[in-house]
């Protein structure tokens, strides 16, 4: 399922870092995106295919350059899916998440 | 060519005659692109708008028009804030990959230091994935829209 492969990508501080100079400077190269890192380059080529193949980074080729780019459009389907949840009924949603909060306290 | 500033691809159940449609048609747009209704022709060389309660909010001429597989066109916002802004350009893709379609959606020629440019990094994705939900599940966000716009549906 795609969302399992987002949340193992996004598991990873390596890969969180990675998304975060992307984010920082949209579109960079796998020579870029290795400047100043304490990674190797072959650490940050693998940590690209799993946030590839989890659509978290998209890449355009533009000559014989392979451009990354952030997409963070899984992260918000994550987030659709579950304010979606609470959309069905606030009330009832609220009152699920007040009874979800007291039963972590017992 | 420079390169293009964003670049969002999502990948939804659905086909890419359906996608084309949501894309195009305001009945559509309305429901999951906050209530931003399209309209046009959608020929090469036409113009489209898309209007927020009747107020145009976005508009520019149709650059490729290839359905169900490829659509362009150029991005002027009608905002006070935006208007003087470079006119940028926003293109779809649309290719089936079996029971899924990868839309790839490319948004170049902004302009990096505008208000357009902060807004988009935000906006589209959001808007994507609520295409996404919408043709998938025919629910959509209950996102909140712009602030003149509530004024103005509860007058």
């Amino acid at each position: 399922m795609e969302m399992d492969d987002v949340f193992k990508a996004l598991a990873d501080a390596s890969r969180r870092s990675l998304l975060d100079r992307l984010h920082a400077r949209n579109g960079q190269t796998l020579n870029e995106l290795c400047e100043g890192l304490a990674m190797t380059r072959q650490a940050v080529t693998k940590h690209l295919v799993i946030l590839e193949e989890a659509n978290l980074v998209t890449t355009y080729k533009q000559g014989r350059e392979k451009l990354h780019y952030l997409n963070p459009v899984p992260i918000h389907q994550i987030g659709e899916r579950w304010i979606r949840k609470f959309e069905r009924g606030k009330l009832t949603a609220l009152s699920e998440l007040k009874r979800q909060l007291e039963k972590r306290d017992e | 060519m420079s390169k293009p500033e964003f670049i969002y691809v999502t990948y939804i159940e659905t086909t890419p005659e359906k996608l084309w449609q949501a894309l195009t048609d305001g009945d559509f747009t309305e429901r999951y692109w906050f209530a931003h209704r399209a309209a046009s022709d959608w020929n090469v060389g036409s113009n489209y708008h898309f209007t927020l309660d009747g107020e145009k909010r976005l508009e520019g001429k149709v650059l490729i028009s290839d359905p169900p597989r490829k659509l362009a066109y150029s991005w002027n916002g009608c905002s006070e804030e935006v208007r003087r802004e470079r006119t940028s350009r926003v293109t779809f893709d649309l290719e089936p990959r079996g029971t899924v379609v990868k839309l790839t959606m490319t948004h170049d020629d902004l302009d990096e230091a505008g208000v357009t440019f902060r807004g988009i990094a935000e906006g589209w994705p959001m808007v994507l994935a609520s295409l996404k939900s919408f043709l998938e599940n025919g629910q959509i966000l209950d996102i909140p829209r712009p602030i003149a716009a509530k004024e103005a549906v509860s007058v």
